[in-house]
């Protein structure tokens, strides 16, 4: 049931959290109390080298990032699944080892596939 | 008392952060709400005895996913979107539909009863740990679905690049 069980192991990391969002916010917020503010048009235009800014700052990114995003997360997906497999092998043993084998093999089509694709080449 | 306040405050918020997801025009500022969503989420899993989970939800969803997600809104053409209005009008149908889920919901909640107690109690996750005892049932018992979650991350692969690549064939 919900609210039944405290985590108090993980107290440090609430207290990291809190000086953490508090030293941000407060950095943040003595700065804007304290600083001058004595703006004019020159000091409010985007800085580029010393000239004048040309083109839209948003351009729009390629694709190439999010195929590099996608096989990122799901390689990244593979290894959450290795981490209690590894916890866990010295009790399960040759059995758990067979069907990681057959995990890591599966995946190893898509990695094979991704790179005859060329999904790895920046060009 | 104390875990009762952190479950109320984590389930507010969620709530809260879920509206602000929503509710905003530029893209940009919706991800990086959803980033704070996702630290929320994880602190809920940390309050339901799930701390391989709630490490999980930082690392893949806060860390890969939300990139991902950022990557996908950059791609977009973000000023045409923040023109757009909203994507339904008709707003009375969307607030009988999701009025009706409410009343179905808390009219499903009555008949909700406690089941006995199971083996995975606090006691028994604590001596055990989170990820061991995760890991023992995810690798014996549910094997066939820890298998075909490899299939599904492989029709990822092949769907991301088969997407990504068409442009360039052509």
């Amino acid at each position: 049931m919900p609210g039944t069980y405290l985590p108090s192991d993980y107290l440090p990391i609430l207290v990291f959290l809190m000086v953490a969002t508090a030293f941000g916010m407060g950095a943040l917020l003595i700065g804007s109390i304290l600083r001058l503010r004595r703006p004019y048009p020159e000091k409010l235009m985007p800085y580029e080298s010393g000239n004048p800014p040309v083109g839209e700052p948003r351009q729009r990114f390629s694709v190439k990032f999010y195929i590099i995003a996608m096989l990122f997360v799901v390689f990244d997906v593979e290894t959450v699944f290795l981490y209690p497999w590894a916890v866990v092998f010295d009790k399960i043993g040759l059995y758990a080892f067979i069907e990681m084998i057959i995990f890591i093999v599966i995946l190893l089509v898509g990695y094979v596939y991704a790179w005859r694709k060329e999904a790895f080449k920046w060009d | 008392m104390l875990p009762e306040l952190f479950f109320g405050y984590y389930a507010a918020m969620i709530v809260f952060l879920s509206v602000l997801v929503i509710t905003r025009k530029n893209p940009v500022h919706s991800v990086m709400w959803m980033l704070l969503l996702f630290f929320h989420i994880a602190g809920l899993y940390l309050f339901l005895n799930a701390e391989f989970i709630a490490a999980i939800q930082v690392i893949v969803y806060a860390g890969a996913i939300l990139v991902l997600f950022l990557f996908v809104v950059l791609l977009l053409n973000l000023r045409e979107e923040l023109q757009t209005a909203k994507f339904i009008r008709s707003w009375p149908a969307g607030l009988l539909i999701s009025g009706g889920i409410i009343v179905a919901i808390i009219s499903a909640l009555r008949s909700f009863v406690l089941a006995p107690q199971g083996m995975h109690t606090i006691e028994f996750i604590k001596r055990e740990t989170h990820t061991k005892a995760l890991g023992t049932i995810l690798y014996t018992e549910y094997l066939f679905p820890f298998e075909i979650a490899s299939l599904v991350l492989l029709v990822a692969i092949i769907g991301a690049i088969v997407l990504a690549k068409k442009k360039t064939r052509s």
